[in-house]
């Protein structure tokens, strides 16, 4: 018999091993994320799935599932958390999406627009961050990263490279590239890797192909990222 | 051999017959290093010694912080070689810890205790005066590489402060006259081991003994007990004398040790957690200093009651000068057959326990941080679950306590559940209280549990006091109105740390000093922690002023409930109390600081235009 727990109210069925985002997003239920990708395992970064399961506070992508728990994801107390963290992601960093060549693709972006965060009211940290095109297929702009470490995972789980890692703590915890010199051109990363492609905002670009979309045909222009998921595996089916 | 031992010896502290270098004596095996040929370079030392494993990456640090007195690029790269581990990954690690430098290599290198009992006893003036005497700018290295003088958080030596540790060792009781007499042997190069060793004094400070203390330890009454009645009874004993965790989470003891006990494994770890970090605690540091044989006798019964066969200490950095004595105690229980392959009364158990150094961390002390440090890694909290008892240390089952919490199951055990409930004041035990602040006699008390605060602010003869901070930064700030409430469980639970603020001191100015050392020591992993640490930093920086608008004190409570609700570890989930405790409790003091706008921008043009004006000369 499968067993099953709740989201608000939806039964969602579930197997043993599985967590609450597992479970959901398998059951076409969408909980808003960002450093999670069903592809890598669950990091428990960013916080924006926080759920109430069973009253407590939990990151879906790490709490396992449980048969008969009652969680709550769309309560106006957690759109309030999760548009909270929203904000801080935008206040840490250097967002201005109309001049960001992944505006519209970008799942920070839609991931704020589906929540409803429209412009933070927090005050911007607007940290110095610097830009890196050493490399000469892919650029690194620091001031959008969001820590999500998906860059991190894919280049050590997947590409077997181990081309990025966190240095710093605290709101000075950063990226770091894995060279002496600290730069990207001074690495053996291909714009063929994974960790090229896994970049949910605009902080790992690719060259030679910016604004290559019209307005009104990008990512996340006709539908939500509910429905069109994340940036990794739509850029993995884009068209080029 | 390294500065620490060279120093220790120097600076008369101990005799010195064990190399400190070796502090992981009794580690659990780990796979060999490839051999070297060349002649050695220290990184190749620093290697032999502490292992070639990445997991040994955090001692390997520690130890070229040691005799290097930095972590050069060029140190990153060798040791990156060596453990044939990604640069940017031991990169990641050297960034974390405060004791680390990474600045050019420099001769002497202060850092100011920073926490808020040392700031109220004028620490920043004195700071200021070293500086000035040395003609340097705080946080950076003097162009001839001779000194740095900088700062790092509380170090636990608030009962004899303000303190600063002086490569790595602490000089305590600093006054100005003590400032100029440093500034001229750093200007003459005099070794740091050849500074009078008065400087170097830490005074136990034990001013009040009970249940746990009063008598000395008799080695083997507990094991003994053991012996005799078996792991089930000695297990009963822990539940009935109701033992809980001393490091603030108050879990149960005896429940703890079973569930590793009950998780199938092939082999388990026990792990003392001596991270002591949260500002103004410093019981372990006597516990270590002078009751090391009863820290080791709850290990090891521990350990014999689940099935562990090594134990860790993991020392907080800060600490390092405990490291000497507390190696010669470990090695006298290996001689008398306490520790080792043979244990006295227990044929067929082996246990030893090693010595592992952090490098100045906060988060370090939340257990599952503690592990990742443990394995060599950046301390970020652990996903749970699992917990560290059914994965820890190595992926085995693993209990972590703290250090008073072995000290009292061993005393129990040894004494009978009956004394140790009889001891408290409504609820079982006691408990030790490291006071520091406003009071003639600051130190360490025993305490029944269930003592109210008014009793202890008598006895360490407080007077006039306007605010008490229970359990450090994360715990509970007291007005006047509340000094009847109980220290223990049942009421107000503590870390042990007990900060005094008299009616002069302004809590506003407390607070935001709390809110400076959590954005300090947020790891960064999670976002709520990350950002919210600084938001509330900057917010009760703006209050402070007197340029925060009532708007603000919402944005406070805002973020408040964030880091409450979503964050990963204790850490952000506690840092908002003494912002809370402040709002709800001081509201006199916070309505008069505030401006009168409702909303108060958080840009300062004035502050943003200060470089300009500067370079020109400018007023305008
Ligand atoms: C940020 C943070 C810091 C902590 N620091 C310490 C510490 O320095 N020492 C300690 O024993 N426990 C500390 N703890 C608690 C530990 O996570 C853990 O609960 C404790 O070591 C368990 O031991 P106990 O049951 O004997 O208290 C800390 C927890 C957090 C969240
Ligand atoms: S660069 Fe992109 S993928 Fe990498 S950590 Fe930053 S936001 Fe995540
Ligand atoms: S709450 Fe703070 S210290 Fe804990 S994991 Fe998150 S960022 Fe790190």
């Amino acid at each position: 018999m499968t067993a099953y727990f709740q989201i608000d109210g939806v039964p969602i069925p579930f197997e043993s091993g599985q967590t609450i985002m597992d479970a959901a997003l398998a059951a076409g239920q969408y909980i808003p994320h960002l450093c999670h990708n069903p592809e890598f395992r669950p990091h428990g970064s960013c916080r924006v799935c926080t759920v109430r399961a069973d009253g407590r506070f939990v990151a879906a992508c790490t709490f396992p599932a449980s048969e008969g728990a009652k969680v709550e994801c769309a309560s106006d107390e957690l759109r309030e958390l999760r548009n909270g963290l929203l904000q801080m992601l935008f206040v840490e960093g250097n967002h201005v999406c109309p001049g960001c060549e992944k505006s519209g693709a970008c799942q920070l972006q839609a991931v704020a627009y589906y929540c409803e965060m429209l412009a933070p009211e927090l005050p911007h940290f607007f940290p110095r961050r610097h830009v890196d095109a050493s490399h000469p297929d892919l650029a690194i702009d620091y001031g959008r990263c969001i820590l999500c470490e998906l860059c991190v995972r894919a280049s050590r789980e997947v590409d077997g490279k181990s081309i990025f890692a966190i240095g710093g703590r605290g709101i000075k915890a950063h990226l770091l590239v894995d060279s002496p010199s600290g730069k990207l051109g001074d690495t053996d990363m291909s714009v063929h890797d994974k960790a090229a492609h896994v970049c949910p905002v605009g902080a790992i670009l690719i060259k030679h192909r910016g604004y290559d979309r019209p307005i009104g045909q990008r990512l996340y222009d006709q539908r939500p990222v509910s429905v069109v998921g994340d940036v990794i595996q739509a850029e993995e089916t884009r068209d080029d | 051999m390294d500065w620490i031992s060279l120093e220790l010896t120097a600076a008369g502290f101990y005799a010195n017959k064990y190399c400190c270098a070796h502090w992981r004596v009794g580690h659990p095996p780990r796979e060999e290093a490839a051999s070297v040929t060349h002649p050695p370079s220290p990184s190749e030392h620093a290697l032999a010694r502490q292992g070639s494993a990445p997991l040994d990456l955090l001692q390997i640090l520690v130890d070229l912080q040691s005799s290097q007195g930095c972590l050069s690029a060029e140190v990153l790269e060798e040791v990156s070689h060596a453990l044939s581990m990604p640069l940017a990954q031991v990169r990641g690690v050297a960034e974390f810890y405060h004791l680390f430098s990474r600045y050019s290599p420099c001769r002497y290198r202060v850092l100011f205790a920073d926490n808020v009992i040392e700031r109220l006893a004028g620490m920043e003036s004195l700071l200021i005066r070293l500086c000035e005497h040395l003609g340097i700018d705080p946080g950076k290295v003097r162009c001839d590489h001779r000194v740095m003088v900088g700062t790092t958080s509380c170090i636990g030596l608030s009962d004899q402060g303000p303190a600063a540790l002086v490569n790595g060792l602490p000089i305590t009781r600093l006054d100005a006259q003590r400032i100029d007499a440093m500034a001229e042997h750093i200007e003459q190069t005099i070794p740091v081991g050849d500074w009078p060793s008065e400087w170097f004094q830490v005074t136990p400070n034990l001013l009040r003994a009970d249940h746990l203390l009063a008598e000395p330890w008799e080695v083997g009454a507990a094991l003994g007990v053991l012996a005799r009645q078996g792991a089930a009874e000695v297990l009963d004993c822990l539940d009935q004398a109701r033992l809980r965790g001393m490091g603030g989470a108050g879990f149960p003891t005896a429940s703890k040790w079973r569930s590793c006990r009950d998780t199938p494994a092939d082999r388990r770890f026990v792990v003392c957690n001596a991270d002591e970090g949260e500002p103004g605690t410093f019981k372990d540091r006597l516990l270590l200093q002078s009751h090391a044989h009863q820290i080791i006798e709850g290990m090891t019964l521990c350990a014999a009651i689940v099935g562990a066969n090594h134990g860790v200490i993991y020392l907080r950095g800060e600490y390092a000068f405990l490291l000497p004595g507390l190696l010669g105690v470990l090695e006298q229980a290996r001689q008398s057959e306490r520790l080792g392959t043979i244990i006295r009364g227990f044929p067929g158990f082996s246990f030893d326990i090693s010595v592992e150094v952090g490098a100045g961390a906060y988060v370090c002390g939340e257990e599952s941080a503690l592990l990742e440090s443990l394995e060599g890694r950046r301390g970020n909290p652990r996903i749970r679950p699992p917990y560290p008892t059914q994965r820890g240390y190595l992926g085995a089952p693993t209990v972590v306590n703290n250090v008073e919490t072995f000290a009292a199951a061993a005393r129990i055990v040894a004494n009978g559940e009956e004394a140790y409930r009889l001891a408290g004041r409504g609820e079982p035990g006691t408990k030790l209280h490291s006071v520091s602040g406003d009071c003639p006699r600051p130190g360490i008390y025993e305490l029944p549990a269930g003592t109210p605060v008014r009793e202890l602010l008598e006895l360490c003869g407080a007077q006039d006091t306007g605010a008490v901070q229970v359990g450090g930064a994360a715990g509970t700030l007291l007005s006047p109105a509340e000094f009847d409430r109980r220290l223990g469980f049942e009421d107000l639970p503590s870390t042990g740390s007990f900060m005094i603020f008299n009616r002069r001191r302004d809590p506003i100015n407390v607070v935001q000093r709390f809110t400076h050392f959590f954005a300090e020591e947020s790891c960064g992993f999670c976002t709520p922690c990350r950002v919210g640490t600084a938001l509330l930093r900057d917010l009760a920086d703006k209050l402070f002023q007197g340029r925060a608008a009532p708007r603000d004190l919402d944005d406070m409570h805002r973020i408040s409930r964030l880091l409450k609700s979503t964050s990963l570890c204790g850490l952000g989930a506690t840092a908002p109390n003494p912002v809370l405790d402040l709002l709800h409790r001081f509201p006199a003091q916070v309505q008069a600081r505030l401006c009168r706008a409702d909303q108060q921008p958080a840009f300062d043009l004035d502050a943003a235009l200060a470089p300009a004006r500067a370079l020109t000369g400018r007023d305008d």
